[in-house]
């Protein structure tokens, strides 16, 4: 007697329909996630030790604008997904009555759109 | 009943994923496309520096470095059990990733303070 049949694993399981591919593709998001975080650490070393303009050559170089760009689009996504799935987890009531799905979501892609103003603020106004 | 790591790794993982979708889509736009490309100038060094060496900024940054690495940590911790049938060498995994974040913390820390 040997162990329990174990059917063929599929290796391409992620291709085979387009929900599959979306769950995957939104999912490495966070290979982006992670790179977005060592990038900025390389930035603020730079600040912190006075080497923006080599800094500022890395970072102008075709191939690290092209990744920043997949990383752009990358977060953008992570965001939207990310966002979007709140009301499964936090179920607000109020007085009995269940804040629908829309308004949570609708609240926190607000809060996206203000805190990215006020950072970009921070970061581009003139001292 | 047995107390494991998960609902804290859990835990970690949706606050980075707050986190990261808040703040770094803006901060990529910035200091990786239009900076880079010319498209809007890079503020200068005094003002950088000025942001940099403010102690609520940098405790506001190391709490962002150690959130989202950890997300990520997570999610390619499942993601390649998943996508690559790996799942039975899971503990191995989860070391080099949540590893892979401690030294992330750690190094942004060393940079930070």
């Amino acid at each position: 007697m040997t162990g329990a049949y174990r059917p063929p694993r599929d290796n391409l399981w992620f291709a085979r329909t387009r929900h599959c591919a979306f769950f995957v593709l939104r999912e490495l998001t966070s290979v982006f996630v992670a790179w977005t975080i060592v990038f900025l650490l390389m930035f603020v070393d730079a600040v912190r030790t006075g080497s923006l303009q080599e800094f500022g050559a890395l970072a102008g170089r075709p191939w690290m604008i092209a990744i920043n760009v997949l990383a752009l689009a990358a977060t953008v996504l992570h965001t939207i997904t990310f966002l979007n799935l709140a009301p499964k987890a936090t179920v607000v009531r109020l007085d009995g009555w269940r804040v629908p799905a829309w308004m949570i979501q609708g609240g926190n892609h607000s809060a996206w759109v203000v805190l990215s103003v006020l950072i970009a603020y921070f970061i581009l106004r003139s001292p | 009943m047995r107390r494991t790591l998960e609902p804290y790794l859990w835990l970690l993982f949706s606050g980075g994923g707050v986190v990261a979708a808040l703040l770094l889509p803006v901060l990529v736009l910035l200091f990786g496309v239009l900076m880079p490309l010319g498209v809007v100038d890079w503020p200068t060094a005094e003002h950088l520096r000025a942001l940099a060496d403010n102690v609520l900024v940098r405790l506001a940054l190391l709490a962002v470095v150690v959130l989202c690495l950890f997300h990520a940590a997570h999610r390619i911790r499942f993601t390649s059990e998943e996508l690559l049938g790996i799942a039975r060498f899971d503990l191995v995994i989860a070391v080099i990733c949540y590893g892979g974040a401690v030294v992330g913390a750690i190094t942004a820390g060393l940079i930070l303070f």
